[in-house]
């Protein structure tokens, strides 16, 4: 089984904080993360090929500093990694993303199974996963929370907001997680060291044959216009702190009872 | 006849149903197409039409393009897509909203990377101008930013709606409207095949999204066990419903269902407990909104207190069973 895990690399979001004077982010000592999505969908290849055995390639599209994440991802069990660098594709929307991704994927050979995040932490957008599978011409099953393999077929749980479904479809097939059945696993010792060792090929637009005009800033539909922080309304918030948790209650009780929540 | 400023929005459905967020798009697609001197349209695909089609017209519609069929009982994404496309190419729509749901998130960009033009995921707030150019905005990073997308050379420009934003238009079933049947020519087969469906089990208790007060929790309640005593607060209000963080979820002490923030539910219940919740971004943009917020945290300068109309500094673990007792005492 030859599985596909497209990743990125993201700043880790949580970190982020909004400087509630000025309205702006505070960004400084922000790492840079696999995006957490893209980790349920490596655990999910890893699982599949402990489980049955597979070849897992990670792919990723960024800046060369991107290759921590595809060495993060061979330390944790993945065969091969491949990254595709390259000016010509900076400034992509997630349609522009998705003809690259796409591309980059088609670059590793034949595949049964692409697996992606749900949706990267600083975009949030959930898109550029079908758009990769309608490239390929492939079937799509997304949020997904386990996949299985079973008399030659994918076997895919997946969850919407009131429903979880069971569905199945033959390689190939696209799959975006929104959980895996546990954690990314550790690296351990033997993969930390094959991860330094590692050659990660870097690819550019023109040798994965992509046209230069599909990709990039200029070939993307979409434009922003406007970047900006939320105004939030200062809320004058009532503290309550006392040394014993019966006196806070106490208060709280009252100001509910003030807030008309509860009758007093 | 092709009218290439119309606003259209594709209507979702469950169990022949439609779901609300639906009217919720239509009212703001109404007020959209009014401004650029256009019509508002729902796309209807699904099963039957069993009066749906006249509850968008009552609900702001002027026209109701149905594709109707038992191949279309379930949402497939690839049946789906072929059906859209397929009426968007005769009938050349301005734009096209998408409810940004789960099975929206999965419909909307399938259709955008066929139609090879540009989509914007989850916005909440959307403007028109004249011409029928909409700017729409959309939080990112986490709710931390917000921009504003155009799509001004492609058309039909996209976007996916986030539920709770809009006001749905009061019904009003003495409006008229035009329903018109689509017949898709070419099909497509379903390689996905569905083999089981069930209502995520909430145990017949109340929707977050449908409750009025949420007591959530986060992983600050430590444990299975404490995270349980939530249950006993909501239960104390009549239309209480127990909530949680992804941390939460993630240590399954709630279902992903009850999951509060980005990659859950936005939610804006009259009354929002935060137990034992930091308050990152993630959590906060999908309850910020919510009518009195109460926060419980042991970090005096936990995030979540900047969102708090009244914050406890103190262990939630025990002010959860002592605030249940002192309520229960008051409701003797």
């Amino acid at each position: 089984m030859n599985i596909i895990v497209c990743v990125k690399q993201v700043p880790d979001t949580t970190q982020i904080k909004l400087n509630p004077e000025t309205h702006t982010l505070i960004r400084d000592g922000v790492e840079n993360i696999l995006n957490p999505y893209d980790a349920e969908a490596l655990e999910t290849a890893l699982v599949l090929k402990d489980k049955y055995g597979a070849k897992v390639t990670v792919v990723t599209m960024g800046p060369p500093q991107a290759k921590e994440v595809l060495k993060e991802a061979i330390a944790k069990g993945a065969d091969e990694a491949v990254l595709l660098t390259d000016r010509a594709v900076a400034g992509s929307d997630t349609l522009a993303t998705s003809r690259a991704v796409a591309a980059l994927v088609k670059s590793c050979g034949d595949f049964d199974l692409v697996l992606c995040g749900r949706e990267a932490s600083d975009g949030c957008t959930a898109q550029v996963g079908p758009e990769v599978a309608e490239h390929l011409g492939i079937p799509q099953i997304t949020a997904a929370l386990k996949v299985d393999f079973q008399d030659g077929k994918f076997i895919v749980d997946r969850e919407t907001e009131n429903w979880a479904e069971t569905l199945s479809c033959p390689a190939p097939l696209l799959v975006t997680m929104t959980r895996a059945e546990k954690d990314l696993r550790f690296a351990s010792i033997r993969g930390k060291m094959k991860a330094r060792k590692a050659v990660i090929p870097e690819k550019t637009a023109a040798d994965l044959g992509l046209d230069t005009t599909t990709v990039g800033l200029k070939a993307s539909p979409t434009r922003v216009i406007k970047v900006f922080t939320p105004e939030v309304a200062k809320i004058n918030t009532e503290i309550i702190q006392e040394d014993e948790p019966e006196a806070a209650v106490d208060k709280l009780v009252e100001k509910l009872a003030a807030a008309g929540v509860i009758k007093k | 006849m092709a009218n290439e400023k119309s606003v259209w929005v594709v209507a979702q459905l469950e169990e022949g149903k439609l779901l609300g967020v639906t009217f919720e798009l239509l009212g703001k697609a109404r007020e959209l197409a009014e401004k650029a001197g256009t019509t508002a349209d729902v796309v209807l695909i699904g099963e039957k039409d069993d009066g749906l089609s006249a509850q968008c017209i009552a609900h702001g519609a002027d026209t109701v393009y149905t594709i109707l069929g038992p191949e279309y009982k379930e949402y497939d994404v690839e049946v789906y897509t072929n059906a859209l496309c397929a009426l968007i190419k005769e009938y050349k729509p301005g734009t096209v909203m998408f409810c940004a749901t789960i099975d929206g998130r999965d419909f909307a960009p399938r259709v955008a990377a066929r139609l090879q033009t540009g989509l914007c995921a989850d916005c909440t707030g959307l403007e028109i101008d004249a011409d029928g150019l909409v700017k729409w905005t959309r939080p990112a990073m986490g709710g931390n930013l917000f921009g504003t997308i155009v799509c001004d050379e492609h058309r039909p420009q996209m976007g996916s709606i986030r539920p709770k934003v809009f006001e749905p238009l009061p019904e009003d079933t003495s409006r008229q409207g035009e329903v018109k049947a689509f017949t898709v020519e070419t099909k497509v087969t379903p390689r996905v095949k569905l083999l089981k469906k069930e209502a995520l089990s909430t145990e017949g208790k109340l929707k977050i999204e449908d409750a009025e007060v949420i007591v959530a929790g986060g992983r600050g309640m430590g444990s299975e066990e404490n995270f349980k005593g939530l249950e006993d607060l909501a239960a104390l209000f009549e239309k209480g419903a127990v909530a949680g963080s992804r941390a939460a979820v993630d240590e399954k002490w709630v279902d992903h269902a009850s999951q509060v923030g980005q990659s859950g539910k936005t939610v804006k219940p009259n009354v929002y407990f935060a137990f034992g919740i930091s308050g990152a971004m993630q959590h906060t943009s999908g309850m910020k909104d919510s009518g009195l917020i109460i926060a419980v945290n042991k970090d005096a300068d936990a995030p979540i207190f900047q969102f708090s109309h009244i914050g406890v500094v103190g262990d939630a673990r025990k002010i959860v069973p002592l605030l249940v007792e002192k309520l229960k005492d008051l409701k003797k």
